[in-house]
């Protein structure tokens, strides 16, 4: 089953489905286990493993500190890789990598998707490869069967949006507010319409993100999406109070 | 030279989609400019009335003397509005600034002149403007802090990552994707996306264009070689664009060598056998990464040449071999900064001090009718701290600690 049929089907038992988000190797791999055991546990349907990068561009104060804490205990790309074989293997939801592109160009990106693919991983999530740069990148995830998530965003333009859905696979990811990860996001009027526009240009499943931390903001996408994406949130709600503080979070939000 | 942003295979926009369309509209204005000739003379005569263009081409008698080779000519962007080259690119961003209607700039600084060029433009623009700026780079370049902030703008000292130059552009570029509808981004050097390397090289080419002239105004013939400093590029292409056809003219570029291109302590990207061709800050170089793409700390003495990664246009034109690449090592700039002080007078900065270090070994082993340009991107006043360290002066160390009693009195 594709990453597409797996959220249609997941999607007739439920109203919208939840990705969540963890920065490999932060605060280390023993409790990324422990965490991703908790996603799972609280019927979380897709997890995004973020590779770190020392340059994470889209990524606001949180995520970047934890990419910068993860490369400082020496996480390498071969640690992530291995992580992904072993939850992939023992959860049966998909997982996807998130990453900057010069992890794939660093290890030539025909070998990382190979090795992507190798370890179970669904698909991929590469902010700085907008389509213009993206030949080389959306060949690869098609020979190795990946799904390249692409971005749609708030300042798009429709035709821009319709070329977006030509080349993207398993979901579209719509930002749905200009900026980085992190800050909250108010959801509008102007949200709706993108929603909209985002849903005019492809049939494919739209996960919506960024600034996503209330179960106000899944009941606000229930109907409209089939995915809210939790990112920022869920580091800071584990930095301060932990396993337990994670495990009722999670829960809330549903 | 450039087909969509790419020099042979570097360059590009690897930027996230919600900048895209920004990009488009930066591309669309630079372009419109540049295609309109009263674009670049109303260019050319801001330059001159705000600041000291065309600036000074001065034959360096005593050191040409001195040495008994070449004959050596000294560019004076030094004597440009704020100390250095960086205001020709930040006032051409500026005009492109107020046609596009936008109402702030912000912009990333590592020794403090681009940020200090970019607040100056933003008050005479009547801009709002907020500076990135690393938070080592903040403690070492203290005096220009001061003068940003006196100019009007919002220093932001940036705490992450290795809290230098290319963290302030990383958080400059997390501003402009939240801010873009009001806020232009001014790029300091010939690096980043499309079109950044191209618009910042097309502004900074009025000091080689100058350069021809008063050349054949003064010695009736091309120079045979050109020596620039390199850190993103900048001042390099600035002198080095208007002679990339006249292939008699030999163009060399010097980077940061800091403690020697074999202790990992440098800032060579091209010249060194560290540089390893990367994807970061928007685009595609030649970068100091480790083997999975991480980019590594880099070291100089010069706070404005200790840069990751380098122009997509360079590294073309080093594969190219138009344009031969060297180190100087921070002694090294040091001792020529000296002679320069002692023999001409000057006071370079310490990265153009780089680009006199390489070519006063030079200078000697070449015969007199040989003719040799050493671009003085900027003035070494901003840099009296680190040089007064650097040159053990004790009684500069003596004012400094009368200075700091007398604030401790208060």
């Amino acid at each position: 089953m594709n990453l597409t049929e797996y959220i249609r089907e997941k999607r007739k038992t439920k109203k919208i489905l939840f990705m969540t988000h963890l920065v490999c190797g932060y605060p280390d791999f023993e409790t990324n286990r422990e965490i991703v055991r908790i996603m799972v546990d609280a019927g979380v349907d897709l997890i995004e493993l973020q590779i770190p990068f020392s340059e994470p561009i889209a990524d606001g104060p949180v995520i970047l500190r934890a990419n910068q804490l993860s490369l400082q205990q020496g996480t390498h790309v071969a640690d992530c890789l291995s992580f992904m074989k072993e939850v992939s293997a023992q959860y049966p939801i998909p997982f996807l990598f998130m990453t900057y592109y010069n992890i794939l160009f660093s290890r030539k990106v025909d070998n990382f998707c190979r090795e992507a693919e190798q370890t179970g991983a669904s698909g991929l999530i590469v902010p700085d490869i907008p389509l213009e740069e993206g030949a080389e990148y959306l060949k690869a995830c098609s020979d190795f069967h990946l799904s390249p998530i692409l971005l749609m965003t708030i300042n798009s333009s429709p035709e821009r949006l319709r070329l977006i859905a030509k080349a993207g696979e398993g979901f579209f990811y719509c930002v749905a507010r200009k900026g980085v990860t992190g800050p909250k996001t108010h959801f509008t009027q102007q949200t709706i319409d993108f929603i909209q526009r985002c849903h005019k240009a492809t049939n494919l499943p739209l996960a919506v993100g960024l600034g996503i931390s209330k179960r106000e903001d899944f009941e606000f996408l229930q109907g409209k999406v089939d995915i809210a994406v939790i990112g920022s949130a869920i580091i800071r709600v584990f930095e301060q109070g932990g396993y337990e503080a994670l495990r009722s979070f999670l829960k809330g939000l549903r | 030279m450039s087909t969509d942003g790419y020099y042979g295979r570097f360059g590009g926009a690897f930027i996230p989609e919600i900048l895209v369309a920004t990009l488009s509209q930066l591309k669309k204005e630079f372009y419109a400019a540049k295609n309109n000739p009263e674009f670049w003379q109303e260019y050319v005569s801001l330059m001159s009335s705000y600041s000291c263009r065309p600036t000074p081409l001065t034959f360096a008698e005593n050191l040409t003397r001195d040495l008994g080779g070449a004959k050596i000519y000294i560019k004076r962007e030094d004597l440009n509005h704020t100390g250095a080259h960086k205001a020709n690119n930040v006032m051409g961003q500026g005009l492109l600034v107020k046609k596009m209607g936008k109402s702030r700039v912000i912009a990333e600084t590592g020794a403090g002149q681009h940020g200090v060029a970019t607040a100056t433009m933003a008050a005479k623009f009547g801009f709002d403007c907020t500076i990135y700026m690393g938070e080592v780079d903040v403690e070492r370049q203290r005096p220009n802090v001061f003068w940003m902030e006196q100019l009007g703008a919002t220093v932001v000292p940036v705490r992450d990552g290795t809290r230098i130059l290319k963290d302030a552009i990383n958080e400059a570029l997390r501003d402009w994707s939240k801010n873009m509808d009001t806020t232009h981004y001014v790029l300091g050097t010939a690096c980043g996306p499309h079109p950044f390397p191209e618009m910042v090289a097309y502004f900074q080419s009025i000091i080689g264009q100058e350069l021809k002239q008063q050349m054949l105004a003064q010695e009736g013939r091309l120079p045979d070689q050109i020596y620039a400093c390199v850190g993103g590029g900048s001042n390099a292409l600035g002198i080095f664009t208007e002679f990339l056809k006249d292939k008699q003219v030999e163009l060399h570029g010097v980077e940061a060598g800091g403690e020697g291109l074999n202790t990992g302590r440098h800032a060579s990207r091209l010249s060194s056998k560290d540089g390893r061709v990367g994807v970061a800050q928007g685009y595609k170089t030649f970068f100091l990464e480790d083997e999975e793409g991480q980019m590594k700390e880099t070291h100089s003495v010069a706070a404005g040449l200790d840069y990751v990664g380098v122009s997509p246009i360079l590294a073309h034109l080093k594969e190219t071999g138009r344009i031969l690449f060297h180190a100087a090592t921070d002694s090294e700039v040091i001792e020529a900064m000296r002679i320069a002080m002692k023999k001409e007078g000057l006071i370079p900065a310490l990265e153009s001090a780089h680009a006199f270090a390489y070519a006063l070994q030079q200078a000697p082993k070449l015969s007199k009718d040989t003719i040799m340009v050493i671009n003085q991107s900027g003035r070494g006043d901003k840099d009296i701290f680190t040089i007064a360290d650097a040159l053990g002066d004790d009684q500069w160390k003596e004012f400094i600690k009368q200075k700091a009693k007398s604030y401790e009195s208060y």
